[in-house]
């Protein structure tokens, strides 16, 4: 069964944090297509975490079509969508990070200087396309 | 159950002692089915306020309305509505387990004893021990125990994870999640701790030297509100934004605003800000009358 996991010094708010992580374990293929999400009441009771948030969580996974809700069943994982990114891309685009990275570390950045940098280009960029 | 849209609504609350106001101007509509945290400063008044909710006190000024009905007229049958945990759980230490639970059923018009019996259990708290000598955690989870009970609509507790160690906040807030879970009770809680609140909250109300602060959806709080970072400012960019708070160093600030748009100058980045940060800055702030932020409540 998926385990969520909460961090709450991360700036993202609780139900994102989810949302996020089956996503991911989806792309991933830690959760394939058929697998059952806990029970809400189960989230809540291991992560002592608010209800709401977790059904909030739920509710956003079903409008991006991540997972479906079944009545008295549970709620289960879909097939990826073919908008997805697919494994291919997702091996390349992560093959020229880890490029990238090396290059940023052999250049003398340590994670938190790849961070900011991150951050702020990827800010820049964002602002561009919206101008 | 009566369909309730409000949990709790105080028009205009105040309370004054002897020795002058604990609360004024206090004017909120806290949702029902959700969990909303009461945050401020030790004196801010909290203990007040929920005194206020579960007609222990009376107010001063203005009117509290809970579950659809005005407190102070309130009967015992809105009361058996209603379940309270004082701060430090308070239990008769020389009773049992099983003699609190007795006293619970005498006292309560609603009281669900099976239900309190199978969380204990759950717990592995023995019902023939007496409450002096549980410990801290096992004494808050009897009183969390019996209060829920109750099978409250609207369940208040005053700093129930205060003295807890952290296994044992954890272990209460299980509980008290699980019981939000099941269904049909609204939490109001006080707390100073601020870090935490955003796993098990839905709605805030921050309260400074008497006064409502900040209050509404936490998520919707948290949108409207971003981090500026940039190059120094000689002004405070007053009029382009609202500016909560404005932080300088040699070469650059960062402001908190709220609704603001993204200041045009380049080199201003924007960042979400973390719920504790946002606490942190509304607490900072001078109260001022005006000044009360209210979001996510529908007029």
């Amino acid at each position: 069964m998926f385990v969520f996991r909460l961090d709450t010094h991360s700036g993202v708010p609780p139900y994102l944090q989810l949302v996020q992580q089956v996503r991911q374990a989806v792309l991933l293929g830690f959760l394939q297509p058929g697998d059952r999400l806990p029970l809400i009441r189960e989230v809540v009771e291991d992560l002592a975490i608010n209800p709401n948030t977790v059904a909030k969580a739920y509710r956003q996974m079903e409008q991006e079509n991540l997972v479906t809700g079944r009545p008295g069943q549970g709620t289960f994982v879909n097939e990826l969508q073919s908008a997805a990114m697919s494994s291919s891309t997702y091996t390349s685009l992560g093959r020229g990070l880890a490029t990238w990275l090396r290059r940023a570390y052999a250049a003398g950045l340590d994670e938190q200087a790849v961070n900011a940098l991150f951050t702020s280009v990827h800010q820049q960029t964002r602002n561009e396309d919206v101008a | 159950m009566t369909a309730t849209e409000f949990a709790l609504r105080t028009d205009g609350v105040g309370k004054r002692y002897r020795k002058g106001w604990a609360l004024r101007d206090c004017t909120l509509a806290l949702p029902a089915g959700g969990v909303i945290a009461l945050v401020g400063p030790n004196g801010a008044g909290k203990t007040t306020l929920l005194r206020l909710v579960v007609g222990l006190l009376a107010p001063s000024t203005g009117t509290v309305e809970v579950l659809g009905h005005d407190v102070t007229a309130s009967t015992p049958q809105t009361l058996s509505r209603v379940g309270f945990l004082a701060q430090d759980h308070p239990l008769y230490k020389r009773f049992t387990v099983a003699e609190m639970l007795r006293f619970g059923r005498a006292c309560n018009l609603r009281f669900d004893q099976g239900l309190a019996e199978r969380r204990l259990a759950q717990l592995g708290i023995p019902l023939d021990r007496r409450a002096g000598t549980l410990s801290g955690g096992q004494q808050a989870q009897v009183a969390l125990a019996l209060a829920l009970a109750k099978r409250p609509d609207l369940l208040v507790l005053d700093e129930p994870v205060a003295s807890l160690d952290p296994l044992a906040r954890h272990e209460f807030l299980q509980v008290l999640m699980g019981a939000v879970a099941e269904g049909g009770v609204t939490v109001l809680f006080s707390s100073h701790v601020v870090h935490e609140l955003e796993r098990v909250c839905d709605h805030l109300v921050v309260l400074n030297n008497g006064r409502v602060t900040l209050t509404g959806d936490i998520d919707t709080l948290l949108a409207e509100h971003r981090l500026l970072v940039g190059p120094r400012t000689a002004n405070d960019l007053d009029g382009a934004v609202a500016v909560v708070e404005a932080v300088h160093s040699d070469r650059h600030t960062t402001l908190l605003v709220r609704d603001g748009a993204i200041p045009a100058a380049p080199g201003w980045q924007a960042r979400p800000v973390a719920l504790e940060d946002l606490v942190l800055a509304y607490l900072r702030r001078p109260s001022e009358p005006s000044a009360v932020v209210t979001s996510g409540v529908p007029a």
